[in-house]
């Protein structure tokens, strides 16, 4: 439609438009004025629906305006937009017909006061710090001796090229394993957070620096992302963050275990200087070998001292034992002379007891009584013979007046068995008695047939 | 790991220098733990001496498969130098 026939419409009163035919006007009028503008409000009634599509209502003090954000340009916002935030935004007016409502197109939004990067960083910040994500207790110490390092950066420039000349200056034996990345630009997030992740999964390395070199804000993004932020906080292997330069801080470095200021002090961060530890080493050793030297000594000493103390101590032994053999010597001199003078006086009493012996006494007496004995029988011998001689004189002497003199002349003696009394008289033997009758040649032994008392003849 | 092992060994080393010279233990034992010390002290130096250099880069080759293969960043350098410094 023309500008003439615009005006043509307008002037005559007698043409009468439709609403459609109005907003259809309105709109082309409208969108073709307002192809790019610039504006400042409050945001409110803000809506997301399933779409993608954003929409909301700016207003300020007086007035508003109905605003659309749709979802291609909702997803290059890298912050949140909220209800009552100020922002300031570029786009263009249109008309929707269907409501006669005119509204804002928007193709950038910016947070008023503050940068829309910024803004999405503290956004972030807040929401991870929330969850724990960056919570001191979650960080774990590097290792003082990592022997394998994983780099997680761009394989190019500056920054790998000068981490790898501080590690091989600082360990030169040490190992490195470079996951190379991109480092800025779309994806490069996804591939930052899979390089950690593969490092852990595959276990290669003690510690991992990730990181790059210096750039805007815009190019340190990636190490902004979330997803990069999640697999550090997530990794087990302890990560030493280098975005950047000093000055710069990225979610990176609140995720990780440990923040180096650029990528060379994250070099010197995760190693030690071995010629130092070796010097370490050394010292150590040296200090261990002295100290045992030392103590070894100074035990040679206590022993020194201990054997000093001990012949002293044998020497006084000696003396002491010197002084002992003395004393004995003497004690044992007198002892004898002692037992001597004892020993004669024992003697002289067994003397004197000797003669007063009554062992002695009973010998004498005894060896008197064998004397006595042999003279008695002597005596008695002699005694005996004189007596037999003087027998055998008055044997022959009775010979003449014996009996057996008489019986030779025919008489015989009788004497009774029973008691050998002699039978002077028929009464003196009794019946059947035996008898015996002693005859000048033998005997006869008899038993009395009859007893006669009286001579019958 | 080595690494583990050395810093352990380094650990223990220490703890015994610190033994020792307290110097409140008996000879047999502060010889029972020198012994230990050298042990270890030969063990660390073998460690850092059987370390080798090495410096390898990720790569993936066509079917997708990763492997290590050793790295030079010289040869490397240009082909996607960005606009980063590192200092």
């Amino acid at each position: 439609m023309s500008a003439t026939k615009q005006q043509a419409l307008f002037q005559s009163p007698k043409s009468v438009m439709t609403v459609s035919q109005l907003t259809g006007i309105l709109r082309t009028s409208i969108e073709s004025q307002f192809t790019d503008l610039w504006l400042e409000g409050e945001v409110s009634n803000l809506r997301m629906p399933g779409s993608g599509h954003v929409y909301c209502t700016l207003k300020d003090e007086f007035s508003q305006i109905r605003a659309v954000l749709f979802r291609s340009s909702a997803l290059r916002l890298r912050f949140a937009l909220q209800e009552g935030m100020c922002i300031i935004v570029r786009g263009r007016l249109t008309v929707y017909e269907p409501r006669g409502e005119y509204q804002i197109v928007l193709d950038s939004v910016e947070p008023k006061g503050i940068g829309a990067l910024q803004l999405a960083f503290e956004q972030l910040k807040a929401r991870l710090t929330a969850e724990g994500l960056f919570d001191e207790a979650k960080k774990v110490s590097l290792p003082p001796f990592p022997q394998r390092v994983g780099i997680v950066t761009s394989p190019t420039g500056a920054a790998i090229r000068d981490m790898l000349a501080v590690l091989h200056r600082r360990w030169p034996t040490l190992h490195v394993i470079v996951v190379p990345v991109p480092v800025q630009g779309d994806g490069a997030a996804q591939q930052i957070a899979d390089a950690v992740g593969w490092l852990n999964e595959e276990d290669l390395v003690d510690v991992m620096i990730v990181g790059r070199g210096g750039g805007s804000m815009e190019d340190l993004w990636s190490f902004n992302e979330e997803v990069v932020v999640r697999a550090i906080a997530a990794s087990r292997v302890p990560v030493v963050s280098a975005v950047g330069h000093e000055t710069d801080v990225t979610l990176t470095d609140f995720a990780a275990d440990r923040r180096a200021a650029t990528p060379s002090a994250a070099a010197e961060t995760v190693v030690q200087v071995l010629a130092e530890v070796v010097e370490r080493l050394r010292v150590l050793t040296i200090r261990t070998t002295q100290t045992m030297g030392r103590h070894c000594m100074f035990e040679q000493r206590r022993l020194d001292a201990q054997i000093g103390k001990l012949s002293e101590m044998r020497l006084r032994i000696r003396l002491e034992w010197q002084r002992t053999q003395d004393t004995v010597d003497r004690l044992r001199t007198l002892t004898s002379d002692r037992l001597a003078a004892g020993r004669d006086l024992i003697r002289e009493r067994q003397r004197e007891l000797a003669v007063l012996n009554p062992v002695f006494l009973v010998k004498r007496s005894l060896a008197m009584v064998t004397f006595l004995m042999q003279r008695l029988e002597r005596q008695i011998f002699v005694l005996a013979d004189g007596r037999r001689h003087r027998m055998a004189a008055l044997a022959a002497q009775l010979a003449q007046l014996s009996p057996l003199a008489i019986l030779g002349r025919g008489y015989s003696i009788l004497s009774r068995v029973r008691d050998g009394a002699i039978v002077r008289k028929a009464a003196d033997a009794q019946l059947e008695e035996e008898v015996i009758a002693r005859l000048s040649q033998g005997q006869l032994h008899c038993t009395v047939k009859r007893v006669l008392p009286d001579p019958l003849v | 790991m080595g690494g583990v092992k050395f810093e352990q060994a380094m650990a223990r080393l220490e703890a015994i220098v610190g033994e020792l010279e307290k110097g409140d233990l008996p000879l047999d034992e502060s010889l029972k733990i020198f012994e230990e010390g050298i042990r270890l002290s030969k063990s660390c130096l073998k460690i850092l001496e059987d370390a080798e250099h090495k410096v390898e880069v990720l790569v993936q080759d066509r079917n997708g498969k990763k492997r290590l293969q050793a790295f030079s960043p010289d040869e490397n350098a240009g082909d996607d130098s960005s606009d980063e410094s590192s200092s």
